[in-house]
């Protein structure tokens, strides 16, 4: 056990068993899967990405690049997972990714043999050809050899949320800067969100050993959460990455609600989505330790500095029983006086610089620690680290250790100030890309924006809250910050050890080391843009977090262009991996959108209506009946009934707009290609709209009510788009009209019934005395009219099924009680509910237009409406329609089809090539729109666009299906199969 | 994104509809020359980089019309008005 007796920020009290590869083991609430494995010794923890070499846990946070796991197990299963930052909990499970057969063995580690092809570049060289070797060995290689964990096969059990926050004052990350401006901007009054990724809020503070106002960091970062959490204008939200800025001052924010836990809590999401709109924002996001780049940098036991000094100060975990230090930097040097102080034996510290501050030199004295100014790692031996050697000079000492603690400086958390394109700028002195360009409203405080003492951070989190809370209009408080120590974080610029013996990894995580990146350069992929591609340096799920740095210095070395002349590639959201489910939320499965339903829809379930998607509606396709086969036996029944009976189907799922004002008339006839203002009233009409370029946009009848008071209808499709349209007419195009528009599509369900016994149905529910005579309600007539004991109600007398038909229009929540009704008056009529399928029967044996007609690229001639077309008025669309293009007798226009053969079936889709022609593009005239097996004719029909179609009654084509396979002899008709004159709905 | 609507006040993107560059005019369709300003109006539209006035039309809110000028290189919303006229709006 490498447990330390005492301290840490962990919960002795409550022991949590786990496993790891099957094994058990125990660590303790407070923990981490990654210190609890440490805890228990574990140090090999996965294999690499491409030569399955044995790697350990380098960091204590979010940029793990080595220790990522298969979390939990079954549908939970989560691939990825990094140890560092998944909290420990009782029964946790995990498993090492990318090993055959066990971790500890490895057969595929062989790949190290064959490294040589491996290198940068190899998907572009090593597999170029033959192409035909791609899928039988390539492709199945990359992807035995090369993987990153399993995706869970089953569907996610957990639910996520979305979720929208408010705030002033958003400050990201909670270490000592960020606590500072958001107790500064809160004590100002601003609304504050203080979001931060980890459970414990307070960053440095917990894994470091700093005194603040005499208490430990600790306690004081504990103590400032406390007094935020009393205030009634902050949220603090902890396990909250925030992982993108967007626009206009929003923020995406990732809460892991449940991660934590074996398994969501009832009714618990396991993460939430946060879209955070924040006036003002401070970047308090710390910064990451670098490594040096050494041979052999990769064995397990080998370690950022900082990580050390948090395992044993945050977690009470000593990494190594005897360690090493090897850094660049002043700030290396304190951790390991703190590892010295939690107990592990530091065996040596070497340092790349030869000068080293005299109070450093003589703290390590005191502690008896060896000094290599000077010294770098030059190798490393064991299979998990044993030794290393340290060059100095021309001398090398040899050193046993089992720990080997690395710090090449620090790399601040740029990354969101870069989500509006801002580029890093380089810092020489820190060696650091700092921030450039900020997005609107975001400001940027300690470590993040290369402020890396203590005091600074204090300082600069304050005037970021002061300036916040300034902008959002309150008054900030006086300077209070706490006494801290301004330490000295003094670093001498150092990337790689040249020379140094076996591979030097600069990305761990997709294998690149410094001699891939000498080869990119070599082969002349230089610009920091082709360096990532071709070694694809950064490119795995850590995205380059403790790599894209070194990797561009080493080019820049190669180059000799300088860093700051290199440039860094910038980053993008997210800053840490999203799930996709939560990206989703709960728009998944049946819940993937709204669904509409109509008023009628638990009346037609009742029925045992089948239902079908149309659109956002939830429609009744069809009602089988016991003893029906199939769909179409259905269907074939409903359209008898109703041209031998009646029947009913319930429109209210057409878009609906009540027009009123003086000008209604002439805005109408604006709109639409035909005249609306000389509509009696009482009266419909059907009308056809076009876009401003000349096509089609939507047809419907329009009634008009009153003087000044017309009701519109819309394809379903439709309704949103026309809606939209009108609204934009009368708002831009015409202001000067004056007209009130309302959308009525909810407030009115609307029941079509149609059949040569629809007016006795009617009759049936009107209420005594309402007289619905030809005379009274002749075709196109309507009626404003009182139906089921005194409930208003709008009849049309209008048809899309070509027979006596009526639409009964009722407020919406009647809209069931009048389809009872119906059936009630209807019984002694056999009345029948029909649905969209024999709707659409219907419509095809009428030739009546529909959403496969009205395709976006027709014109009213192409649809045989042209006639419609007033000369009289200009409307919208009436320019463009009249271009040759769009009147060219040669375009494709409505007519008929049946087939030769009347056994045949027709396919919507197929295409009109000449009978003993060739099927080709070159000799397409055209294509079936929609087809219809017709009950009353007794076999197929359709409707299709076809070159000079009206002209052609007659002719025989062929109708082409080269996808489902099919050619069938079609005679070309009329559009109009059924009672052209129209005698059956003047009945 | 975030528009200031100046009915609604600062609405999310989402609620709002898109239909592009507010310059265009349509023509009068008496006008000679109708045909080619009809062609102009319908399809022609610069792409500039820079500030632009667009129409966005509030569907999830309160269905106005908005003339919103937005930076095309950074998203920048820096005002909206009603596209209709203010003596319309105010009647």
């Amino acid at each position: 056990m490498s447990r330390l007796a005492t301290g840490g920020l962990i919960d002795r009290s409550r022991p949590l068993a786990f496993t790891f590869d099957g094994r058990r083991y125990t660590g303790f609430a407070g923990d981490t899967l990654a210190s609890a494995l440490l805890a228990n010794d574990v140090k090999l923890v996965g294999r690499s990405f491409k030569y399955h070499r044995p790697r350990g846990i380098v960091s204590a946070g979010p940029e793990e690049p080595n220790a990522l796991v298969e979390l939990r197990s079954g549908a939970r299963r989560e691939p990825n997972s990094r140890a560092t930052v998944t909290e420990l909990y009782e029964g946790l499970e995990a498993t090492s990714q990318n090993r055959w057969p066990s971790l500890d063995l490895d057969i595929l580690s062989v790949n190290r043999l064959v490294a040589p092809f491996l290198g940068a570049g190899f998907y572009y060289k090593t597999f170029m050809w033959p192409s035909s070797f791609w899928e039988k060995l390539y492709e199945p290689f990359i992807r035995r050899a090369a993987g990153l964990g399993r995706a869970a096969e089953g569907d996610d059990p957990d639910h996520y949320e979305k979720a929208n926050a408010f705030c002033d004052v958003l400050v990201i990350g909670a270490g000592p800067a960020g606590l500072m401006a958001a107790k500064t901007a809160a004590l100002a009054g601003a609304r504050v969100i203080l979001a931060d990724e980890d459970a414990l809020p307070g960053g440095r503070l917990n894994a470091e050993t700093h005194e603040i106002d005499g208490a430990p960091g600790h306690a004081f970062a504990a103590a400032t959460i406390a007094e935020l959490g009393a205030l009634p204008n902050v949220r603090i939200m902890t396990r909250t990455s925030v992982f993108g800025v967007y626009d206009g001052g929003t923020y995406g924010a990732l809460e892991r609600v449940s991660d934590h836990l074996r398994e969501p809590l009832p009714f618990q999401p396991r993460q939430r989505l946060w879209r955070i709109v924040a006036r003002r924002a401070v970047l308090a996001a710390g910064a990451i330790e670098r490594p040096i780049v050494f041979g052999g940098n990769d064995r397990p036991g080998v370690m950022a500095a900082g990580a050390v000094e948090t395992y044993a100060n945050r977690y009470g975990v000593a990494a190594a029983k005897r360690l090493a230090v090897f850094a660049n930097n002043d700030g290396a040097w304190r951790s390991a006086f703190a590892a010295r102080a939690a107990g592990i034996e530091v065996a040596a510290i070497a340092d790349v610089r030869p000068t080293i501050a005299p109070a450093l030199l003589e703290r390590a004295k005191a502690l008896g620690i060896r000094v290599i100014a000077g010294g770098v790692v030059a190798g490393t031996a064991g299979k998990t680290l044993a030794r290393i050697d340290i060059a100095s000079g021309s001398r090398t000492d040899r050193i046993a250790v089992d720990g080997l603690a690395v710090s090449g400086g620090w790399s601040p958390n740029v990354h969101l100030t870069c989500h509006h394109g801002g580029r890093p700028v380089w810092r020489e002195d820190i060696a650091a890309f700092v921030p450039g360009a900020l997005p609107p409203g975001l400001s940027v405080a300690g470590a993040a924006g290369g402020t890396f003492s203590l005091a600074g951070a204090f300082r600069e989190g304050f005037e970021a809250g002061a300036a916040a809370a300034r902008d959002t209009g309150f008054a900030a408080p006086a300077l209070d910050a706490p006494r801290a120590e301004d330490e000295s974080v003094a670093l001498a610029a150092f990337w790689h050890v040249a020379g140094s013996r076996g591979p030097a990894f600069v990305d761990p995580q997709n294998d690149v080391t410094a001699k891939d990146v000498a080869i990119a350069h070599k082969e002349g992929f230089r610009s920091v843009e082709l360096l990532k591609r071709y070694t694809t340096l950064g490119m795995a799920t850590d995205q380059g977090k403790t790599s894209n740095v070194t990797g561009l210095a080493i080019m820049a070395e190669l180059t000799g262009a300088g860093i700051e002349a290199t440039g860094t590639t910038i980053f993008r959201p997210p800053f840490t991996p999203v799930a996709i489910g939560a990206l989703a939320g709960h728009h998944r499965g049946t819940e993937f959108r709204p669904v509409r339903l109509t008023p009628t829809h638990g009346w037609a379930d009742e029925q045992g209506a089948v239902f079908i998607e149309t659109g956002a509606w939830l429609r009744a396709q069809y009602f089988p009946r016991a003893g029906e086969s199939d769909w179409l036996e259905s269907v074939n029944r409903e359209v008898k009934a109703v041209r031998s009976g009646v029947g009913m189907i319930d429109v209210s799922t057409f878009g609906k707009i009540d027009l009123q004002g003086p000008d209604a008339g002439v805005f109408l006839d604006r709109v639409y290609i035909n005249t609306f203002s000389t509509l009696a009233i009482s009266k419909a009409r059907y009308g056809v709209m076009l876009r401003e370029d000349g096509m089609v946009m939507d047809d419907g009848t329009t009634a008009r009510l009153g003087e000044q008071h017309y009701v519109m209808t819309t394809t379903t499709a439709n309704a949103a788009k026309v809606f939209q349209h009108l609204e934009f007419c009368l708002q831009v195009l015409w202001p000067e009209l004056d007209v009130q528009l309302a959308s009525i599509s909810e407030q009115w369900a609307q029941i079509a019934i149609a059949g040569p016994r629809a007016r006795e149905v009617l009759v049936g529910v009107v209420d005594p005395g309402t007289d619905v005579s030809d005379s009274a309600l002749p075709f196109m007539g309507v009626a404003e009219a009182r139906v089921l004991g005194g409930v208003k109600a709008r009849i049309f007398r209008v048809s899309f099924s070509g027979e006596l038909g009526y639409e009964i229009a009722v407020p919406a929540r009647r809209g069931e009680d009048l389809a009872r009704a119906l059936m009630a008056a209807g019984a002694p009529f056999d009345i029948t509910p029909y649905g969209v399928e024999a709707l659409g029967v219907m419509r095809i044996e009428k030739g009546h237009v529909s959403g496969n007609e009205l395709s976006g690229q027709t014109t009213a001639g192409d649809l045989g409406l042209g006639r419609m077309a007033s000369t009289k008025k200009d409307y919208v669309g009436r320019i463009m329609a009249a271009r040759p293009g769009l009147t060219d007798p040669e375009r494709p226009s409505l007519a008929g089809f049946r087939p030769v053969n009347p056994a045949e079936r027709l396919r919507a889709g197929a295409h009109f090539v000449p009978v003993g022609g060739p099927a080709d593009a070159a000799h397409d005239q055209g294509y079936m729109t929609s087809v219809a097996y017709s009950p009353n004719l007794g076999h197929w029909i359709g409707l299709g666009l076809i070159r000079r179609g009206q002209e052609r009654i007659g002719e025989k084509v062929r109708a082409h299906d080269p996808v489902r396979g099919g050619d069938v002899e079609v005679e070309i008709c009329a559009p109009c199969f059924l009672d052209p004159k129209g005698e059956r709905l003047r009945g | 994104m975030r528009i200031p609507c100046p009915y609604c006040g600062p609405r999310d993107s989402s609620e709002f509809s898109y239909l592009g560059d507010a310059a265009p005019t349509r023509p009068d369709p008496a006008a000679p020359g109708a045909e080619d300003a009809f062609f102009d109006y319908v399809y022609l539209r610069d792409n500039p980089a820079g500030p632009l006035e667009e129409l966005w039309f509030h569907a999830s809110g309160c269905r106005q019309w908005l003339k919103v000028l937005r930076d095309t290189r950074t998203h920048l919303i820096s005002g909206a008005v009603f596209a209709r006229p203010k003596a319309e709006v105010a009647r």
